[in-house]
């Protein structure tokens, strides 16, 4: 079951097992810690060189000093970026708050049925919904567009929430199911036996024991939506009015603008510290949708 | 009182009606409503006379010198991302397995390029790969010079033939952390005495990953591939937030997005989606079944 996976992952290994180490024992310890470091160093250096260069000034990024860190800290980059990004952010907040919460509820239920509440046929349609998981948006983003358009919310920002609630829900709906899945039939069949109904079930039972599912689906949601650019770009149009966290972002950067490093540093890094936070500290529920999204462990 | 309900067999199957119905009209629908653009002769916005023309869109693609420089430049890329990420992803794993101090650390930070979007690490990423050499150069390129190794520096991304492997670093950078992540389930699955029983008839550590443990994981070998693959033949915000339209790293995906809105022929952009979307089919409708058929064995 998926939702062990993760704790999987993250089991502490005993470490203490192995007496004291040998000569070869000591190598490879040394060894396994260098490589570490290397990797740790490749994967850090891009932040790294976000963060340092976002307190250097709009341009004051010189060529070779950009790996060193600043010698005296300049955040005159941070206040015109932040003025420019503000309203974009909360724009951005605002649609993924509600399609993060609509996508919770809907794969709660889904996955509640799917896991739990079978009926004929439900495997093959449960397989039917993850094929959603992998198309290309392409391939259904010219119908969309006139989709919206004809349910008259084009060129509103709801555009997005029903964009990210529907093609949310096949991944939604997999995290819950394989997460309901985990809880054993024997708490339905001693429901049942004392008269309860399926619908009473799911919400005395499986729904106040699934909190953690719902953070699962949250963080998930939440941080691909806030990051997503394919479809607000092709959503909105690029329409300044629309424009959200990604889409403003790629405005500020974009190819006339390549030589204010300082200052694209700095907007990037903005556009980045909601979800690096959420990550920073719900990691663990970030990589359990991560795990379940990868349909088998 | 609701006793009926409770074994009514088809109570589920309420509930989940919305989202079938949402499936069926936005997935399955709208993918129909593409195909049939691809084969009408909507090649722009004023197209009043819109009739089906079969498949002379997917003919002329074949003939479009844009649409198949943007296939191969995608196929290079996948290559050298799925080989790059698997590899890395695996050592990255193999380091971790065994646990060892500060494992979570690691682990955290191998991962946290997940967390990002592209559009914002595209502004890191197009500063490391700049091109500009010797005295004038930054990023990757000064970082080479010091190292001593001044004869790697690179035009990266902006390179006639290297374009799309350069491309892929960032793309392996930021996806190696999930195949880890895939990769220690995978490992952390294995019973134990498996590989106690193994040590006690003698086999070397070289041996024990070899025959034992690489085996094992080959429905988590096959899961990465589908995994990796299907993003590739996606990536767009990548190459969108280092290149944006370049001609030396466009891919389908972008080559698409030009089509719609640079000159709205639709009929062109529809067939190139639905490319897209074969190509990642012929993958994972196969994939599906066989998990499905996997998971019905394990009842």
């Amino acid at each position: 079951m998926s939702s062990d996976v993760a704790a999987r992952v993250t089991r502490k290994q005993d470490l203490r097992t192995k007496r004291r180490l040998d000569g070869k024992g000591q190598f490879w310890l040394v060894f396994r810690y260098s490589a570490l470091t290397i990797l740790f160093v490749i994967a850090a250096l891009p932040i790294y060189i976000m963060v340092i260069n976002s307190v250097k000034g709009i341009t004051g990024v010189s060529q070779s000093a950009a790996f060193t860190p600043p010698r005296s800290l300049n955040f005159e980059a941070w206040g015109p970026t932040w003025k420019v990004l503000r309203e974009p952010m909360m724009r951005t907040l605002f649609f993924v708050v509600q399609s993060s919460i609509i996508s919770a509820i809907i794969g709660a239920i889904n996955g509640f049925v799917f896991a739990k509440w079978k009926f004929r046929g439900s495997t093959f349609i449960f397989t039917t919904f993850l094929f959603g998981m992998f198309i290309p948006y392409q391939a259904i983003m010219i119908p969309l567009t006139k989709f919206n358009q004809w349910a008259g919310i084009g060129g509103t920002i709801y555009v997005l929430v029903v964009a990210h609630v529907i093609y949310g829900i096949p991944i939604c709906t997999l995290i819950f199911r394989n997460y309901f899945a985990a809880i054993p039939n024997e708490l339905i069949e001693a429901a049942r036996v004392d008269g309860a109904g399926m619908i009473r079930i799911f919400r005395t039972i499986f729904l106040p024991l699934s909190i953690p599912g719902f953070v699962v689906v949250l963080i998930w949601q939440f941080t691909s939506a806030w990051n997503d650019f394919l479809f607000a770009i092709f959503l909105t149009g690029g329409s300044p009015k629309l424009s959200v966290a990604t889409t403003a972002l790629n405005f500020i950067t974009g190819s006339g603008n390549q030589v204010y490093y300082g200052n694209n540093m700095t907007a990037s890094l903005i556009v980045s510290i909601p979800t690096l936070l959420v990550y920073l500290f719900l990691g663990r529920y970030f990589l359990r949708g991560l795990l379940s999204g990868s349909l088998k462990g | 009182m609701k006793r009926n309900r409770i074994h009514s067999p088809w109570g589920g199957f309420i509930f989940v009606l919305p989202s079938i119905i949402a499936m069926a009209i936005f997935v399955y629908g709208m993918i129909g409503y593409t195909l049939l653009e691809s084969l009408e002769n909507r090649y722009n916005a004023w197209t009043k006379n819109v009739k089906f023309v079969g498949f002379v869109n997917y003919t002329q693609l074949w003939q479009d010198q844009e649409f198949t420089h943007a296939l191969s430049n995608l196929l290079k890329f996948t290559a050298v991302f799925m080989i790059g990420c698997l590899i890395s992803g695996l050592i990255m794993s193999l380091l971790l397995e065994k646990g060892i101090k500060g494992e979570g650390f690691f682990r955290s930070t191998y991962l946290y390029p997940m967390a990002i979007s592209f559009i914002a690490m595209g502004t890191s990423w197009r500063w490391l790969m700049d091109s500009a050499r010797d005295e004038r150069a930054t990023g990757l390129n000064y970082l080479l010079q010091n190292m001593g190794l001044g004869f790697l520096q690179s035009d990266w991304y902006t390179s006639e033939a290297g374009s799309m492997y350069a491309m892929a670093l960032p793309a392996i950078w930021q996806m190696s952390g999930y195949v880890m992540a895939l990769f220690l389930a995978g490992f952390r699955g294995i019973p134990d005495d498996l590989r106690e029983a193994a040590r006690v008839d003698g086999a070397s550590e070289y041996k024990i990953y070899r025959h034992i443990l690489f085996p094992q994981l080959s429905p988590t070998f096959l899961t990465v591939l589908i995994i990796l693959g299907h993003i590739s033949m996606k990536v767009f915000d990548l190459i969108f937030g280092i290149a944006t339209k370049s001609y030396v790293t466009k891919v389908l995906a972008i080559y698409m997005w030009q089509t719609i809105f640079d000159f709205q022929n639709f009929a062109k952009g529809a067939a190139i989606a639905i490319v897209i979307l074969v190509m990642i089919a012929v993958a994972v409708i196969p994939y599906l079944i066989y998990v499905n058929k996997t998971e019905e064995a394990n009842k």
